[in-house]
């Protein structure tokens, strides 16, 4: 195998080695490009991981409030819809039939749309994984903050979600990487992002084991970040004899 | 790589020659009984019928290639297998021996130059603009300030960024993640223009709604010699394609072959793509060559 790694070195027009790897002159390098495709990955990922834990966590605590029938069944509906269509599918959804019905839809950008998108199927997930915490704490607990005379959005806000939170971190972890690696669905709406580069760039340039390497490396990198930040605040959240440290094993 | 040494070893043993080499195709073709086409799912040039059934321009003009080959080495039978690729996978399978020929719609360049061979030029892509039939663009001039959509992984991005750079143009860029993708967007108005081979653009209007909303029109952006991709260094199997491709050029059936996939109508859908032979696909033929794309000037 020959490794031809100075190919991200050339600019984008004349395939020209530039020095220094960065293009000047509003001229772009692969490098450049790469980087910027970096850019649009880590800011659909995070964008769309926002709107997913907001939406996922009021769907979440609405499918587990008592005496609420619609709301619970409100909840049940968009955790369904959300979760049983292929993410590439509502992707299309979004960008192809929503504008078709709501013409004022079709000034939106794709990257707005793609982080509703992406931001909505993860928040079925979440809500998914709040409502299994809430129900795994005993009923004393909700109880408890009903005697001590807190509305329902006090004992939830009190005592039942800092609870359930801590609860599904390590899942919420997954869903955090997950949504690193589904942002890839992006380039198909046009989002110049990793993906798209590593399809764009290995043509242009023929040298496609190399850029799906750094590719990959990046898409590793950036996962593995939120990885650790979650795992960090995993650290920080503990209660020390509540719930046991992750690694210790049953007791 | 053991597949190249099992081939070498009953290629030597059954010509009984120390002469055959690893990388001869032809002693390859002929002690294995077969050869292997490297065919296209969806393109202008070649497409698939499904059940395995590969059909287009290209396609069909590989398949007598491997007739001439057949012929040339005096083989009573010869298997033709058909690998489908995609413009991510086709040059490693070229250079590793999973497919002998890749009749598709390879752009031959000086970059792919350095990892594969060419046959001679056998069609002339021309990039060029579709529009919408009543949106009043005639021409790269009057895209300033469009949205213009072209297909990821495709040379034309290349070719937009170029014009872009010369005439001073701004207009907005969106990819689609494959033809059919693109020519949505041109479709639903998301952009204004595709831009893209001219083979392709054809081929999606005609299968379109209302092919008379959409039209080619302007200049021609970048022309590529699209030929058949082999392995490097393999003399004698260049040679005795590229003599297969002269034959069908002199005997007139190579310009038969181009009027039944682009003037009369075609399966699935008995449509006709309707693209007249183009004065430079006439030149490529006059003169068969092996230029790489960077020879071509855009006139």
């Amino acid at each position: 195998m020959n490794w031809d790694w100075q190919v991200f070195c050339e600019d984008t027009i004349e395939r020209q080695v530039v020095q220094g790897c960065f293009g000047k002159n509003g001229d772009i390098t692969y490098l450049d490009w790469l980087m910027s495709a970096w850019g649009w990955t880590v800011s659909v990922s995070l964008c769309a991981l926002v709107i997913a834990l907001i939406v996922g966590s009021i769907i979440g605590t609405l499918r587990t409030l008592p005496d609420r029938p619609w709301t619970v069944r409100f909840g049940n509906a968009w955790v369904e819809l959300f979760r049983n269509v292929p993410l590439l599918v509502q992707i299309f959804l979004w960008y192809h039939v929503v504008p078709a019905i709501f013409p004022v839809l079709k000034q939106v950008p794709g990257f707005l749309l793609v982080v509703l998108a992406l931001g909505f199927f993860t928040s079925a997930r979440i809500a998914e994984q709040l409502r299994a915490g809430i129900q795994a704490l005993p009923r004393g607990q909700r109880y408890a903050g009903m005697a001590l005379g807190f509305t329902t959005f006090q004992y939830y806000r009190y005592v039942l979600l800092p609870m359930a939170y801590r609860i599904i971190i390590p899942p919420l972890t997954s869903e955090a990487m997950n949504i690193f690696k589904n942002s890839s669905v992006a380039f198909a709406v046009s989002v110049a992002e990793l993906t798209l580069f590593a399809m764009q760039a290995q043509e242009e340039t023929s040298r496609g084991i190399e850029v799906y390497l750094a590719v990959t490396g990046l898409y590793m990198i950036s996962a593995f970040v939120i990885n650790r930040i979650m795992a960090f605040i995993e650290k920080k959240s503990r209660i020390p004899g509540f719930i046991t440290a992750g690694g210790s094993g049953g007791h | 790589m053991k597949k190249h040494l099992l081939a070498f070893a009953v290629a030597a043993v059954a010509a009984g020659s120390a002469f055959a080499q690893a990388g001869d195709t032809l002693a390859k073709i002929k002690s294995s009984g077969s050869i292997t086409l490297g065919v296209r799912e969806s393109s202008g040039l070649g497409y698939t019928l499904g059940n395995g059934k590969y059909v287009g321009f290209h396609t069909e003009m590989s398949e007598r290639i491997a007739d001439d080959l057949q012929k040339q080495l005096g083989l009573a039978k010869l298997e033709v297998k058909y690998q489908p690729l995609t413009s991510q996978n086709r040059v490693p399978l070229v250079q590793n021996g999973t497919v002998d020929l890749e009749c598709g719609s390879t752009t031959n360049n000086q970059a792919r130059q350095k990892d594969a061979a060419f046959a001679f030029t056998t069609y002339v892509e021309e990039i060029r603009i579709a529009v919408k039939a009543n949106s009043g663009i005639t021409g790269i001039k009057d895209l300033n300030g469009k949205t213009i959509v072209t297909t990821t992984g495709t040379t034309s991005v290349q070719t937009l960024r170029k014009n872009k750079r010369a005439d001073g143009l701004t207009f907005k860029e969106v990819m689609g993640k494959d033809h059919a993708d693109s020519f949505l967007m041109l479709e639903s108005g998301r952009a204004d223009a595709f831009i893209m081979d001219g083979s392709i653009l054809a081929a999606n209007i005609s299968k379109s709604k209302v092919p008379a909303d959409f039209k080619i029109v302007g200049e021609v952006l970048s022309v590529e010699p699209i030929a058949c991709m082999m392995r490097k260094d393999d003399a004698a199997f260049k040679k005795a394609v590229d003599d297969s491709i002269v034959r069908q050029i002199k005997d007139g059936s190579l310009a038969k072959l181009y009027d039944k996939w682009f003037m009369q109508p075609i399966p699935p859908n008995n449509v006709k793509v309707g693209l007249p032979l183009s004065a430079a696909t006439k030149e490529a033929w006059e003169h068969p060559n092996d230029k790489p794309m960077e020879a071509y000037e855009v006139k």
